[in-house]
């Protein structure tokens, strides 16, 4: 049990006044323990709606530091803050709105050799990154680790998005099998994308975190999320757990390899 | 026949297979989405022996790799 300061209970009013939530629900939230991988489009809004609603201890992964071109949707940075590394820019804004919280920064790239010891110590991971490599990398180690996570997707005026429970609910290799070839698929930095789009599917993955955290409505499992917001049309396909699945199902992966490291870059 | 595609109906000519449906369908990479048919993933080397029948229930997922 956490004994909240009257600071704290004033701060989280509207969480508390709402019936799936209350005192124990901010409780858990308060308790919790998340790791935020990526600190850009999608990183940004996930970790700033993490730190204002009290997650208790937020970590956040990223190697790179704040560019320019960065700052069209990654809103947890500021102009002042090009060429700061993005998780220092992060910690510092997600502190300053809510000092109640801790925040461990890994400044660095995850890879097969580091990924197992940094989700282990996490209650729910959010993939918030930008490229095939790290995305499955990512459901491998929260898999293995049997730690649940959101998959995020952007690009142009799409996103995609699925919360995954390992061994309970399809994964994302479920799903997608397999790492797309090198310049396969356009990116982001090829393709563009529309900076408030970022925002949107960042959002669903926090409001997804805190709906798993509280224990609260029906988590994005077995269904991809889709929008298109030119049209602002929203698709749920839903699916089962394969289990044939190269990663989760029966003969499923035992041990950590990363995939070929590519971003995979332009064919427009 | 009639086929649910990306949760449109629509009509399409009896007796076309799944690649020539993704034709049909202005898919642009048909290598590269995940194709699921009535709740089941089809995999890619099982494109070519799928015939579409009327009712069937399609579904395109596409990569999206971006975050950053």
């Amino acid at each position: 049990m956490r004994e909240f300061s009257d600071e704290e209970l004033e701060r989280y009013s509207r969480h508390i006044i709402l019936q799936d939530v209350g005192i124990e629900g901010q409780e858990k939230i308060a308790n919790a323990k998340v790791l935020v991988i990526g600190a850009g489009g999608l990183g940004s809004p996930v970790a700033l709606y993490l730190a204002a609603a009290g997650v208790g201890e937020i970590g956040i992964v990223d190697g790179d530091v704040v560019d320019l071109s960065n700052l069209q949707r990654q809103v947890i940075h500021t102009t002042a803050d090009v060429s700061v590394p993005k998780v220092l820019s992060a910690k510092a804004k997600m502190e300053a709105i809510n000092p109640n919280i801790k925040v461990t920064v890994y400044q660095k790239f995850l890879d097969a050799s580091n990924i197992l010891d940094i989700v282990k110590g996490y209650d729910f991971v959010i993939d918030g990154t930008d490229n095939f490599s790290s995305k499955f990398l990512i459901n491998d180690a929260c898999i293995l680790a049997n730690v649940p996570y959101s998959h995020g997707g952007i690009l142009r005026f799409g996103g995609q998005t699925m919360t995954i429970k390992p061994n309970e609910s399809a994964c994302y290799a479920c799903v997608f099998d397999s790492p797309p070839p090198t310049n396969a698929i356009p990116t982001c930095s090829s393709a563009g994308i529309l900076g408030a789009v970022a925002g949107m599917l960042g959002t669903i993955q926090a409001a997804e975190a805190l709906k798993y955290i509280v224990g609260v409505g029906e988590p994005l499992y077995n269904r991809l999320l889709t929008f298109d917001a030119k049209t602002m049309n929203f698709r749920n396909v839903n699916f089962k757990k394969n289990p044939k699945c190269r990663v989760c199902g029966e003969h499923g992966i035992t041990e950590i390899k990363d995939y070929e490291a590519v971003v995979c870059e332009a064919k427009l | 026949m009639k086929l649910t595609i990306n949760g449109d109906a629509k009509e399409i000519k009896d007796g076309v297979s799944l690649p020539e449906l993704l034709v049909i369908e202005n898919v642009e990479q048909p290598d590269m989405v995940s194709v699921q048919l009535n709740d089941e993933f089809v995999r890619q080397d099982e494109h070519k022996s799928v015939v579409l029948k009327e009712g069937d229930e399609i579904n395109f997922l596409y990569f999206m790799g971006g975050g950053a």
